[in-house]
């Protein structure tokens, strides 16, 4: 019989390897359980990748705008695709080693393979079944295999897949999701990007600013849709004027073939319909959990709509099993897994903790403008019924904003007229994903305006247009 | 100059121990080397030697205190030919006790040692401690009136946040015993659940989890017992002349078209009338007790325990002392029907001065309650019975109540109590006082 671990997680990205992290810091004897690469898609084949992809964009982007900062480069920027997928890569892959490194420094046993859960405290793990999308890193060394591991508590963090709409099919080759996306032989001269979501749009914006010409097809009426509209709004003009083609409340129908490109189908909501065509299809329309093979339905683990249905500490309704991160459904985003895995499992151990409160989550867009958020939208807001204050500021007011040369911008504060408690934050803008953080932190803390007034914000930052902001939602703003 | 005794460490990690006891009395003559008293630590018991000669003048921490922080000052010693008394006083002077400065609390009163030192060098004393909470618990707090001491912090590091103060506008679920900052020990906790259940075998129970008036409850009157000193004051009440007067009253009540009368006041409607009065003819004993100060309240908002099904509540009549017994009537038979509802609204039952609880009903002859806070008093009601009385040496049947008053001894003395309650019981035996 092998050791009975306190914890066994299954699935190493963002949410189960920090999990495992906090499990060992608390004193809990923990396993780890991956099939492919540890990190996760986040690490590996999302979040991580695609910055490194979208910085390419964004230097080479200041480097055909090098005179407006009164530079001159001799010749011709230009860029190789292949090397621009490298680095990417190699980003990837030092930090895959990282996660390795720090689950050995924790003490935490990675088991290589494919977990299933045969009842409540025994998984059975066996070899991957399933086929490695591209090239993996070598399965690092020193981690156990196939096997029956007992473990009081096992907590699924499988993670979540490309939703696929039928007809639609990715076949990686003319279709892509994002893992084709991220590793093109070659950067097509069309592309159609259906779904406005962060992923789309981050691939719109990486692609557009390579040079390809990019529609994107959205079924709802804004792009971005989770975002406040007001930002959306700002950020289509700013896409737009960028050079991407954006085609709102349309849906794409049907997807024909041909040797090198599709022919879509597009449907507007009145019905009327019309094609276009492009070398590639990238389809990101969302991700649905990794509920399937690991024994959930015949342990009667409760899901819904493709998610393990949890309470605000990661418990399922069968007692031992938990699941946290994107299969324990939205937002399916890396920090809130990370957050909801370290709750998890420090309830586990004892310690008192509340649930997290998904009100919250910042989320945050690497598109060109960045679109960066937290909180209730000014349409949530209104919607239940409170009494709002709004602030806004313009990048165009603010010193450093010009200084860098990103005038284009706006952050928005929304309050609650009545108790002056900070709803919602939303940024459009350079650095915003930076910015949105300060935000994060003051609703935390349960702030006011009057302490985000109080404070002192260092002079010349873009930060500055935090304070603006919420001097504007109380009608003191300075600069505008 | 008087040689002050201070706590010693038996070991280098030793923080505090406890004073097992003296071996010498205040006025011993102690010559360099005597044992003075011997200290515990959870490992070992050591003894306290002289290292100088005089008189022991004052021993300030007494036999059998716990956790004394190291170099607290537990004893004076007058040097040879020095003034014991002086050195019995100077010895408390922080000038004379450098070290034990920083545990004011344990230099004034051996009872307060408890407190470990650095808590107690850390944190406020008690009156005006700081609050911790979120700045949008304070507003929302300031906005609905809620005292911040008075709730339980739930964020970290127990904060009060934002959820704390709905929580306690909602229904006082978070409402917290207005104590000290966090160096107050913490309350002894009683079995857990997991011991408890071990008694009994399995099955041989049904399990009915707790409603949140349930916990309300258990947590108020928990609070109330541990921070509350209570007494209690007894006495017997004739109501032959109440019945009497409360059979005219409801003889002579107008009666609509339906034959229905106005009101029909009870035995209880004319015992929160006499409280409410009784509490204005003895206005110190109508008071509130705060750390920083006593609340004498202007008038009298009686509490009435209701009970309801699941629990009990207690709705207030305000300002009872100005109303009429119909009036009190039929504000209670709207606040009772309510309260079985689970309609009350928090500011009907929330606050009050004093409380009548009665049991009368269910023939109990006497019995003391609980003081629900902010209370400083509750009088419990036991049932009016016929008994023997001895009137002018002779044995007579009167009607007789006995009703017992739990007093708060932190604002309301043996004495005061007494004269509180025998207003009511005059009241109740002449209760056409409470007209006048």
């Amino acid at each position: 019989m092998t050791t009975t671990y306190d914890v066994l997680i299954i699935g190493s990205g963002p949410g189960g390897y920090v999990t495992a992290i906090r499990s060992a810091q608390l004193g809990l004897k923990t396993a780890i359980v991956e099939r492919e690469h540890l990190g996760g898609i986040c690490l590996n084949w999302g979040c991580i990748p695609t910055k490194a992809l979208l910085r390419s964009a964004e230097i080479y982007h200041y480097a055909q705008h090098a005179q407006d900062y009164g530079l001159k480069i001799e010749g011709k920027v230009t860029f190789d695709p292949a090397a621009v997928v490298k680095r990417s890569r190699g980003v990837s892959q030092q930090l895959n080693g990282g996660v390795g490194f720090l689950l050995k420094k924790n003490k935490v046993d990675v088991i290589w393979g494919e977990a299933v859960i045969d009842k409540p405290g025994q998984v059975t793990v066996s070899k991957t079944k399933k086929a490695a999308v591209l090239p993996q890193n070598p399965i690092p060394k020193g981690t156990l295999g196939e096997g029956t591991y007992q473990a009081k508590n096992i907590i699924v963090a499988t993670g979540a897949r490309p939703r696929v709409l039928p007809g639609i099919e990715p076949d990686g080759k003319l279709i892509w999701t994002y893992f084709e996306a991220m590793v093109p032989p070659e950067f097509p001269k069309s592309l159609i990007v259906m779904g406005s979501g962060a992923i789309g749009i981050e691939f719109a914006s990486f692609y557009r600013t390579m040079g390809c010409d990019v529609t994107v097809v959205e079924v709802m009426p804004q792009v971005l849709p989770v975002e406040d509209a007001e930002i959306a709004g700002l950020a289509r003009k700013r896409f737009e004027k960028a050079g991407i083609k954006i085609m709102t409340s349309t849906k794409v129908s049907k997807v024909e073939k041909k040797t090198n490109s599709v022919v879509c189908t597009l449907e507007d909501e009145k019905g009327n319909k019309s094609t276009l065509e492009a070398e590639r299809l990238i389809s990101a329309v969302g991700v649905v959990g990794n509920i399937e093979n690991i024994g959930l339905e015949k342990l009667g683990v409760k899901t819904d709509r493709g998610c393990v249905v949890t309470d605000g500490l990661g418990r399922t309704n069968i007692p031992g099993i938990f699941a946290i991160g994107d299969v324990a459904g939205p937002p399916m985003l890396a920090h809130k897994a990370e957050h909801e895995g370290v709750i998890c499992v420090e309830a586990i151990k004892g310690l008192h903790v509340h649930p997290m409160d998904k009100a919250m989550i910042p989320g945050c867009t690497y598109c060109h403008p960045q679109v960066a958020s937290v909180g209730l939208t000014e349409a949530k807001a209104k919607e239940q019924g409170l009494t709002i204050k709004v602030g806004r500021f313009p990048f165009m007011g603010n010193g450093k904003a010009i200084a860098l040369g990103e005038p284009d911008g706006l952050v928005k504060t929304i309050f609650d007229a009545k108790t002056g408690k900070l709803l919602g934050a939303h940024m459009i803008g350079a650095e915003v994903t930076e910015l949105i953080q300060g935000y994060v932190v003051a609703m935390n803390l349960e702030t006011t305006e009057e302490e985000l007034i109080h404070a002192v914000f260092p002079h010349p930052t873009l930060s500055e247009m935090m304070h603006e902001s919420v001097l504007d939602a109380y009608g003191r703003v300075i600069h505008t | 100059m008087p040689i002050n005794i201070l706590m010693p460490a038996l070991s280098p990690t030793m923080e505090k121990g406890n004073l097992a006891r003296w071996l010498k009395k205040e006025g011993d003559t102690i010559k360099a080397g005597d044992v003075l008293a011997e200290i515990e630590t959870d490992k070992a018991t050591m003894e306290v030697e002289a290292v100088d000669e005089g008189i022991l003048a004052k021993i300030l921490v007494a036999d059998g205190t716990a956790d004394v922080a190291v170099n607290t000052l537990i004893g004076v010693i007058a040097a040879e030919g020095e003034d014991v008394k002086s050195a019995a006083s100077s010895g408390g002077a922080p000038a004379s006790a450098p070290k034990a400065a920083a545990a004011p609390a344990a230099v004034a009163s051996p009872v307060a040692v408890s407190a470990p030192m650095p808590a107690a060098a850390s944190v406020a004393p008690a009156t005006g401690a700081r609050v911790f909470a979120s700045p949008l618990a304070r507003r929302i707090a300031k906005d609905a009136r809620i005292d911040l001491s008075r709730v339980k912090g739930t964020g970290p590091h127990g904060r009060i946040v934002e959820r704390d103060v709905r929580s306690a506008m909602a229904g006082g679920a978070s409402l917290a015993a207005p104590v000290a900052g966090s160096s107050a020990p913490s309350a002894p906790v009683g079995m857990s659940d997991a011991t408890i259940r071990k008694f009994f075998a399995d099955g041989s129970y049904e399990e009915i989890p707790h409603d949140s008036m349930r916990k309300t409850i258990a947590r108020r009157l928990v609070e109330a017992k541990q921070t509350i000193p209570h007494f209690y004051l007894t006495v017997d009440c004739e109501l032959d002349t109440l019945l009497a007067a409360r059979e005219a009253i409801n003889a002579n009540a107008p009666k609509d078209k339906d034959g229905k009368p106005a009101y029909k006041v009870s035995v209880n409607d004319f015992i929160i009338k006499a409280l409410a009065v009784a509490l204005q003819r003895v206005p110190d004993a109508n008071v509130t007790w705060t750390e920083g100060a006593m609340l004498k309240h202007k008038h009298s908002d009686v509490g009435v325990a209701v009970s309801i099904p699941g629990g009990l509540i207690t709705p207030i009549v305000r300002m009872a002392e100005t109303k009429g017994l119909a009036q009190i009537s039929n504000e209670m038979k709207d606040y009772a029907s309510r309260a079985r509802a689970r309609k009350l609204k928090p500011e009907e039952y929330q606050g009050g001065t004093s409380a009548v609880s009665n049991l009368g009903m269910f023939g109990i002859k006497n019995f003391s309650a609980v003081i629900n806070p902010p209370h400083a008093t509750i009088l419990a009601v036991g049932a009016g019975e016929q008994r023997i009385v001895v009137k002018k040496g002779a044995p007579a049947v009167a009607t007789v109540m006995s009703v017992t008053l739990s007093t708060d001894h932190r604002g309301v003395d043996g004495a005061l109590g007494a004269e509180l309650i025998s207003a009511f019981k005059t009241l109740i035996e002449n209760p056409m006082g409470m007209l006048v």
